[in-house]
């Protein structure tokens, strides 16, 4: 004879521990989404009110009235373009090759560690590196030459990284299928390999430029400025050859910075531009995550194995 | 002991199939005591046999018997991995030049022998693009020359009438037979000397199966035909001579009706009499 009552039992107690799982996991998930919510609620509900047009458009100020951001975001926009342009094809670059073209022995091992643990490497490490290196070594200055090079070197272990993993997720069979037809490594590379990892590649791209726009202990340690009551000079000059890099030397500051630099001041009215300033700082890191993830979907949708 | 109930043949030959072995042909390559490793560990011993021009040659034998490995010494694809070694020579012809030589580019016997694979492989690209690859690694880029080609390829692997409409379609939109038919035109289009086929039919349905075997039966005047397969009935019924591999060995060699009405070792017997494997 069945026993379907021990069954029915049983059954009931696997369903209420079910029921508790799924009331933890939703409290965890609401415990990281409410704090980020709060967050989000008290910048808004401090900056809100300085976010106007003459704040994006004002130099730094002594009365916290005037004070705008327009130093601080051309300096972050430069840097990261300087940083971009280095980390994007030394990191691409250095994941391809490791990826396609190194025989694995010990030294591409080695590389290997090193780079996923300089991912792990804390920031500010990465500023006295570059003070040594840059600043002096060099003698870049402080300027934003040294701080885009600066973060280039951070982000670069998460370039390589992200690149390495894109170029895996493409399967054996297509590289094969390339082979086969007698492509070259490069041939292969150029017509498959970079078009199908792009969106991967992209993705850890700004991942890793959202993570250097928000950083601010390296660019402290090779010495930004606080202060800047003037822009670089213009890229483009009326003058033959119409491109100038003078701006590469000069001196700067970048978003965190300047809100650093508001929250130290005692006034409840620097508070308020600190508050604004983080504002405008969180909008742009989700702007480009969101177009990572955008990206990501993109690609994903026009790629099936 | 020889069991004379098993010397029945497993597969019926049908009768209209005209003895190869009877018909002159040429020499396309010839492997001489090749033995392959991977790492340390020896997958090919010592194999010996030739592969006829404008004939269907297939490797038959229970799984992990090194059919795959040995196919894919003739393209060099174990270049991709860092720790094969190849010994011995695979003669191709009619140049006699030793394709497995380290001297010759892998990319250049690549040029001169096309692959397809067991699961369709096409490139995530329009099927025009697909079939144009191997032209465009040659250097073709030229738009009428390629439309030319590609329309030759794609009639030649029987798929032109089902796709000549929707040529910059995404290959992935095709099923999975079309799909092979498709690899099938990317190897032709770049007309190879010698093609070959691993498993091609293993991740199709009965009729796509029968579809790209009606196709190799057309191709092999054209092309000769290397092919792995694990289904007996399959090399039965497309190729001229069937090579028999266990363990890394080449057992049993020969003409395939001969080979499969009258196999001369013991082994080769129990395998097609489906005693093991």
């Amino acid at each position: 004879m069945l026993d379907t009552s021990a069954i029915h039992q049983l059954v009931r107690r696997n369903r209420q521990r079910d029921a508790v799982f799924a009331i933890i996991g939703l409290a965890c998930m609401m415990i990281g989404i409410l704090t980020l919510a709060v967050l989000l609620a008290g910048l808004i509900d401090d900056g809100a009110r300085r976010l106007n047009w003459s704040f994006f458009e004002n130099f730094p100020s002594r009365r916290a009235a005037r004070a705008g951001i327009l130093s601080a975001i051309v300096g972050s926009s430069l840097v990261m373009l300087i940083t971009a342009l280095t980390a994007i094809p030394l990191g691409v670059g250095a994941g391809i090759y490791l990826e396609e073209y190194a025989r694995r022995n010990w030294f591409t091992a080695l590389v290997e560690i090193n780079v996923t643990n300089l991912a792990g490497v804390p920031s500010i490490i990465y500023g006295l590196l570059a003070l040594g290196l840059f600043v002096y070594a060099l003698d870049f200055g402080q300027s934003i030459l040294s701080a885009g090079l600066t973060l280039a070197l951070m982000i670069l272990p998460v370039i390589i990284v992200s690149t390495r993993e894109a170029i895996r997720a493409i399967p054996a069979a297509i590289r094969e299928a390339g082979y086969a037809l007698g492509a070259s490594r490069w041939q292969l590379v150029r017509d498959h390999i970079l078009p199908y990892s792009a969106g991967g590649i992209l993705t850890g791209i700004i991942i890793g430029l959202a993570r250097a726009i928000g950083e601010t202990a390296p660019i402290i340690t090779i010495g930004a400025l606080t202060f800047i009551a003037f822009l670089p000079d213009a890229p483009f000059t009326a003058e033959f050859p119409f491109i100038s890099f003078e701006w590469i030397k000069s001196p700067f500051t970048v978003m965190p910075i300047q809100m650093f630099n508001w929250l130290s001041r005692p006034q409840a009215a620097f508070q308020e531009n600190a508050a604004a300033a983080g504002l405008v700082l969180v909008v742009m890191t989700l702007v480009m995550n969101g177009l990572a993830i955008w990206l990501r979907i993109r690609f994903r949708k026009r790629i099936k194995w | 002991m020889v069991d004379t109930q098993s010397r029945q043949p497993a597969v019926r030959i049908a009768a209209g199939d005209a003895p190869a072995e009877l018909k002159p042909s040429v020499l396309k390559a010839e492997v001489r005591n090749l033995d392959f490793w991977y790492g340390s560990v020896q997958a090919l011993r010592q194999i010996n046999m030739r592969i006829e021009q404008a004939r269907v040659t297939a490797l038959i034998g229970p799984s992990g018997c090194g059919k795959s490995t040995f196919l894919r010494c003739f393209n060099r694809m174990h270049d991709l991995q860092d720790n094969s070694v190849y010994a011995g020579e695979i003669l191709f012809q009619p140049d006699n030049v030793n394709i497995l030589d380290r001297s010759v580019d892998p990319i250049e016997v690549r040029m001169r022998i096309g692959m397809v694979f067991q699961k369709p492989n096409p490139f995530p690209k329009s099927i025009f693009e697909n079939v144009a690859y191997g032209l465009r690694v040659r250097g073709q880029n030229n738009r009428f020359e390629l439309a030319d080609r590609i329309e030759m390829a794609l009639r030649e692997a029987s798929l032109w009438n089902e796709v000549k409409d929707r040529l910059q379609d995404m290959a992935f939109n095709l099923s999975g037979g079309q799909q092979q038919r498709l690899c099938i035109a990317r190897a032709l289009a770049t007309e190879p000397e010698l093609l070959l086929f691993d498993e091609p039919t293993s991740a199709l349905d009965p009729n796509a199966t029968a579809n790209i075997e009606d196709l190799i039966h057309r191709l092999k005047d054209k092309v000769s035909i290397l092919i792995v397969t694990h289904n007996m009935q399959q090399a039965a019924r497309v190729s001229d001579y069937t090579a028999f591999m266990y363990l890394g060995e080449l057992v049993e060699f020969g003409a395939t009706r001969a080979l499969f009405t009258n196999p001369a070792m013991k082994q080769t017997e129990d395998y097609i009499t489906g005693r093991y494997g």
